[in-house]
């Protein structure tokens, strides 16, 4: 990191390098940026390229790009299972959501709107979640989701994913409408409206942006979550993408190109749902970290 | 702003439900109040936090695998605990995890971050940030079981690429060798990783006033010095905050062990968690993989409360 000393002085774009041996050393530091950037990428596209070539090719010619391009493999995974995991991903995800963010949202505004008997103790016990690990719960959530029947069921992994998401979506929301001006309801209560009425019509028409923010913070968890749903789902019809991956991979692990694959599918919505919400995404992650 | 004032709201008579229709005693209004939180407190308090009280119970216990009778045993998991070596190397093994991690996930993403600040344009820190988020973005089992493949020796391409640099007597099956396969993982999990703190740390040096760095250039500082005197004390709540969380991801880790190793060769890359799996799921001692889940509670709640004082102590200052 030695290179740094050789910097310009420049924190605006366009300020030019001014002597040799800085233009060398903004060079060198492009260059890593760069190098970088390529120890990233190098080994997703990789993945995604070893899914259209053939077991016999990913063994001789490790490096070399497919001979030809095949879809077999995607379509293979696609069957084995991965259309199945992809739907239970999305239904989890997509419940949880909205469990998630609704509750939040009315814990949010109950906290910052009402005068709730106790509240600092309230604020405290649901952002305290925040704190607490779902690994050290792991043992009697077991015990728990037997009891209610809903051992291998999605709503196991709903319940889960909405418990352990609430402190934080909670702490955003939270601190958004910390922020938002008081006038709007206090006119409208003037006006006669009920509480129900100025949350839905004024605070969560204003909260929209961290609302986005949350579901995408969402979407990253629960489309990624693995504890929970290794231990609470046991069946190929229950399964989300992270388990169903390494079940694939340990039925069919020696069908390298297809367990690439099956990678690849459950990778890419993930990365395309990221560049399209990006700006929201910042955001919410500077909203949680500013405060 | 007018305009959302003037929103019709229906029933603005007071009639609009059956709530505000009610005439309700000052005291009843606050304490229906608790509607709103109710249900984020029911499904916080009896899944995250009823647990772990019900873990404390659980690790005074064992159950007999034969009978499944379960007996009260007091302390006795966790002097198990203390005296089990596997424990010991996991510990070990979560703190090479969280020491690697602050080195490459906060400082050497922050070297990075102001690298990125400093001599890029505006559209290619953008670009940059979201390139090294990519990792960031995709689930712990891909990566994990991406690097898996790149670790092997037959098919793997870093034994591939050291052979081409002429390093191929570095070569090994990076995950079955008990003395690098932990290693392994840590590198794996820093690619994941340290996008999205550099993405953190770039948004936490915007926020710096950029006068300051125009004074210190009058001053004549370099670009060094301005690293060492602004943008590093400027960021210190950021700094400070991501050790204490890098911390507790370290001693909570399980996922990507569990899909690259499973805790082997011979328990050598074991972390608590995957530790506390095979026990309580592998081989049913549900009191013992308690004890050790009080374990992380103990590590994890203690610096949670460091964060929680490192918070205060930043508000009180400011």
């Amino acid at each position: 990191m030695t290179d740094i000393s050789h910097m310009p002085a420049a924190a605006d774009d366009a300020v030019p390098a001014r002597a040799p041996w800085a233009l060398l050393g903004r060079a060198m530091l492009q260059a890593l940026l760069v190098a970088i950037a390529a120890l990233v990428l190098y080994p997703l596209i990789w993945m995604a390229m070893n899914g259209f070539r053939s077991n016999a090719e990913i063994f001789n010619s490790p490096f070399a790009l497919p001979a030809h391009w095949s879809f077999a493999a995607y379509a293979a995974a696609w069957q084995n299972g991965v259309s199945q995991f992809v739907l239970s991903s999305l239904v989890v995800t997509g419940v949880s959501i909205v469990t998630t963010v609704f509750i939040s949202a009315w814990a949010a505004y109950g906290l910052t709107r009402t005068t709730i008997p106790g509240q600092p103790l309230v604020v405290g016990f649901i952002l305290g979640g925040m704190m607490l690990s779902p690994t050290v719960a792991l043992v009697p959530l077991v015990r728990m989701m037997q009891d209610f029947g809903l051992y291998n069921t999605h709503w196991a992994l709903i319940l889960l994913y909405t418990a352990f998401r609430v402190p934080f979506t909670t702490f955003l929301i939270r601190a958004y409408m910390l922020d938002l001006p008081r006038d709007l309801d206090e006119a409208a209560r003037m006006d006669g409206a009920s509480e129900g009425q100025i949350f839905r019509k004024i605070i969560l028409p204003l909260c929209r942006p961290i609302l986005v923010s949350c579901v995408i913070l969402h979407v990253l968890f629960a489309w990624n979550e693995y504890l929970f749903a290794m231990i609470f789902t046991n069946s190929p019809e229950t399964r989300t993408l992270p388990v169903g991956l390494t079940s694939l991979m340990s039925k069919h692990g020696t069908d390298f190109a297809q367990v690439f694959a099956a990678m690849t599918i459950s990778a890419l919505p993930i990365v395309i749902v990221f560049f399209l919400t990006q700006r929201y995404f910042i955001r919410g992650l500077t909203e949680g970290i500013g405060k | 702003m007018a305009r959302t004032l003037s929103l019709p709201i229906d029933g603005a008579a007071g009639n609009g439900s059956v709530l505000s229709g009610l005439r309700l005693s000052p005291a009843a209004r606050r304490f229906l109040a608790w509607r709103w939180v109710a249900l984020a407190v029911l499904i916080v308090g009896w899944f995250v936090y009823y647990p772990i009280f019900d873990n404390f119970r659980v690790s005074m216990t064992s159950s007999d695998i034969f009978t499944g009778e379960v007996r009260n045993v007091g302390l006795e998991n966790y002097r198990r605990l203390a005296e089990d070596p596997v424990v010991l190397g996991a510990l070990a093994n979560n703190l090479a995890y969280a020491v690697l991690s602050i080195v490459f996930q906060v400082f050497g993403a922050f070297v990075l971050a102001s690298i990125i600040e400093d001599i890029a344009t505006r559209r290619m820190r953008n670009i940059w940030r979201a390139v090294y988020f990519i990792p960031s973005a995709i689930s712990t089992t891909v990566t994990g079981l991406l690097f898996y493949f790149i670790y092997q020796p037959d098919i793997g391409i870093l034994d591939g690429l050291l052979t081409a640099l002429g390093l191929g007597h570095w070569s090994r099956a990076w995950l079955g060798d008990a003395s690098t396969a932990i290693y392994a993982i840590i590198a794996m999990s820093q690619w994941q990783g340290f996008g999205y703190s550099t993405l953190l740390f770039t948004i936490a040096i915007q926020k710096i006033p950029r006068d300051l760095y125009d004074a210190a250039r009058m001053d004549g500082a370099g670009p060094l010095r301005q690293l060492w005197s602004i943008t590093l004390p400027m960021t210190r709540e950021m700094t400070g905050m991501m050790i204490i969380v890098t911390i507790t991801g370290a001693f909570q880790v399980f996922n990507e062990v569990m899909v690259m190793t499973a805790g082997g060769p011979n328990n050598s890359s074991q972390v608590l968690g995957t530790w506390l799996y095979q026990m309580g799921f592998s081989q049913n001692e549900m009191g013992y993989a308690a004890a050790i889940g009080s374990l992380i509670f103990a590590v994890t709640m203690a610096c949670g409360l460091a964060q929680l004082w490192y918070t205060r102590r930043r508000r009180v200052a400011a």
